[in-house]
């Protein structure tokens, strides 16, 4: 992945359960099968109300999502330890989750596939960007920049989980380091 | 160091462990389902190939149980993917829906969702039929592909939700890389008064912390309060762990521990051997929070989130379309039981669902009598729908033709542990979780009720 990228942002608010990254009625999709994996991508966010969210993350119709990068409040992928969570946002191509707080198994998910990248900010981003803003976020520098305005806001680094990341997800980084085999 | 560090630290075979330390431990078991097990399979085979063997088959065990009785034909087929996987692995705890080992599961809709369509192996709801089973041991390591697989900390063991990955991770190799909690320490003490159950306990707590209040950190229950709660409510609280977003809630070990474990573990012929861990007088944890159980009154934690609790008593303005009683939370024997001394001799006036957790459940309402009338009859007397197809049903909505599932947006009590918005189906549906006898209370009323106004006469 790479670590520095520029897109469309969605704003979600606080408590973004793993119902409403993916509904339940959807998990008789399993990721590992090909077709099914791109289907689960077609219905990511789907569980947002439309009352509260009449900007829809997935257009009518479309495959993936014209935002790659999804900026929430607290408690970001509670619930369930559904991987299909993470699986929906990254085969939807959604880069990047930038949050004031993680659900840890959300979070752990993300880092286990390396379907995106789980980011948290320092300040309360989603009342500060728009659904639509332009942004560019950058790993390495740990920070995310509202683009029309300039400015500038920084985020946690990765921390420790960053060379599980970096090497690709929880099997590479076995392999790495010699805990499983490299070659099977 | 605290209960979950000692077991952590044995896993890991160190002598010492502290909150922070990132550290591979063992697994003593894996358990996964319908929903995320095809792909915990796939998993598997992709990142160890096609021939290769799961790490112990006698430590894998596999439970189908969330979309069941449905004629959605893709989760049919998870089923049975999981029945070929079990044959080619030769994994001895498979407890399948059907008998027949190469046959291929089709759930019938013409016989209705209400008559039993399961053989003799079903166990139900994963981690209500892990200790039944005899799959729960104080001073193990479980691992499950569900968030609620920390129920099990009720018998003195680690217990945590993981995802696929990682779950495929555990199959190959019998170990996880998992980062020690810090825990926050539950001091209960005191006793419940009649009408106050397990789940306001937990709901108290969550509603204390907030819905994040726990994320990344273990929840340990202890205290002389502890020796009132049967198993089952200990599971009630230990399973709601998540819900505060804890990696783990655990118990201290006593003899009501002992005592279930061994007769589970000889009743089905597992392993019966275990070490318990017990509390050391110099833990460090990052804080202490008193139950006084004395003075807990019903709660329930209103639309939208685990932690928005309100005080049963004072949401009487509450009007409701359907009350339901169910889940690894809420539909375990004693809250059919408590349910059941609510609601015997009245009348339901809203559509209300009840789910049993497991067959041996539906096996036990059917079979426990009081005044003449069993459990089940008194629940029917009572206008209760009673399905004997137990599993996770509408708690988590599951496909549409999903028995109790909420196909409309409607306002809805329920014994189960989760909330947020479009958790039982429609997306602007709304869930209040409560007790059973809360559950109950508000069933007769239409309105959410304190269940105390109904035991008083
Ligand atoms: S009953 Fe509900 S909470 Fe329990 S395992 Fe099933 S879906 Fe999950």
């Amino acid at each position: 992945m790479d670590s520095k990228f520029t897109g469309r942002v969605y704003v979600v608010r606080d408590n973004i359960d793993t119902d409403q990254i993916i509904p339940a009625q959807f998990l008789n999709l399993v990721p590992t099968i090909d077709e099914e994996y791109e289907k689960l991508g077609s219905y990511a966010m789907y569980g947002l109300p439309d009352s509260l969210y009449p900007v829809r993350f997935i257009a009518d119709g479309a495959m993936d999502t014209e935002y790659s990068i999804l900026l929430a409040g607290r408690n970001f992928g509670c619930g369930s330890s559904r991987e299909h969570a993470p699986i929906a946002l990254g085969a939807a191509q959604t880069q990047c989750v930038v949050a004031e707080g993680f659900a840890r198994i959300f979070f752990r998910n993300c880092v286990a596939t390396g379907e995106v990248y789980p980011v948290e900010c320092l300040n309360r981003l989603c009342d500060i960007f728009s659904t639509g803003d332009i942004a560019t976020v950058d790993i390495d520098q740990n920070t995310i920049t509202h683009v029309a305005s300039g400015k500038v806001y920084d985020l946690k680094p990765l921390g420790e989980v960053r060379p599980v990341v970096d090497a690709g997800g929880i099997f590479a980084y076995a392999r790495q380091t010699g805990m499983i085999p490299k070659a099977v | 160091m605290t209960l979950t560090e000692k077991i952590l630290a044995r896993a890991a075979g160190k002598a010492r462990v502290a909150a922070g330390d990132n550290i591979w431990v063992n697994a003593d078991v894996l358990m996964t389902h319908d929903v995320c097990g095809p792909g915990t399979i796939g998993v598997f085979h992709r990142e160890f190939g096609r021939q290769a063997k799961v790490w112990d088959p006698s430590r894998v065990v596999i439970i189908p149980d969330h979309y069941i009785f449905t004629a959605d034909s893709k989760s049919n087929r998870n089923v049975d993917i999981l029945r070929e996987f079990v044959r080619e692995q030769q994994i001895p705890y498979f407890y399948d829906v059907i008998d027949d080992p190469n046959g291929s599961w089709k759930f019938d809709p013409s016989q209705g969702l209400l008559n039993r369509q399961y053989g003799s192996q079903y166990a139900g709801v994963c981690h209500t039929a892990l200790p039944q089973k005899g799959h729960t041991r104080p001073g193990e390591i479980l691992f499950g592909t569900d968030s609620h697989t920390c129920m099990a900390g009720a018998f003195n063991q680690f217990a945590t939700g993981i995802g696929n990955t990682d779950a495929g991770f555990v199959m190959g190799t019998g170990k996880l890389l998992i980062k020690v909690p810090e825990t926050m320490r539950f001091r209960l003490e005191g006793k419940l008064q009649p009408g106050v159950m397990a789940k306001d306990i937990i709901l108290h707590i969550i509603g204390e912390i907030g819905f994040d209040g726990a994320t990344y950190r273990a929840m340990q229950f202890d205290g002389s309060g502890v020796s009132t709660l049967s198993m089952d409510d200990r599971m009630t609280i230990a399973n709601m762990a998540i819900e505060a977003g804890g990696k783990n809630g655990i118990f201290p070990f006593d003899a009501r521990t002992a005592e279930y474990v061994e007769s589970r573990t000889r009743l089905n012929g597992t392993k019966s051997t275990y070490e318990p861990v017990e509390v050391d007088a110099d833990q460090t944890t990052i804080g202490e929070w008193v139950i006084d159980l004395d003075r807990l009154e019903p709660v329930v934690a209103c639309h939208p989130d685990p932690g928005n609790r309100k005080q049963a008593k004072e949401l009487g303005h509450v009007k409701l379309d359907r009350a339901y009683i169910g889940s690894c939370t809420g539909g375990k024997t004693s809250d059919f039981v408590e349910f059941a001394r609510v609601i015997r001799g009245r009348r339901v006036v809203i559509d209300t669902f009840g789910v049993p957790a497991t067959p041996e459940i539906v096996h036990d309402l059917r079979r426990t009598r009081w005044g003449g009338r069993t459990v089940w009859d008194i629940l029917l007397d009572a206008g209760v729908q009673m399905t004997e197809n137990a599993g996770c049903a509408a708690c988590l909505g599951g496909p549409v033709d999903t028995f109790g599932r909420m196909n409309t947006p409607m306002k809805c009590i329920s014994a189960t542990n989760r909330n947020f918005p479009g958790r039982m189906g429609h997306k602007e549906s709304q869930v209040f979780l409560a007790s059973p006898a809360t559950v109950a209370a508000s069933a007769l009323a239409g309105k959410i009720a304190d269940p105390r106004e109904y035991l008083s006469n």
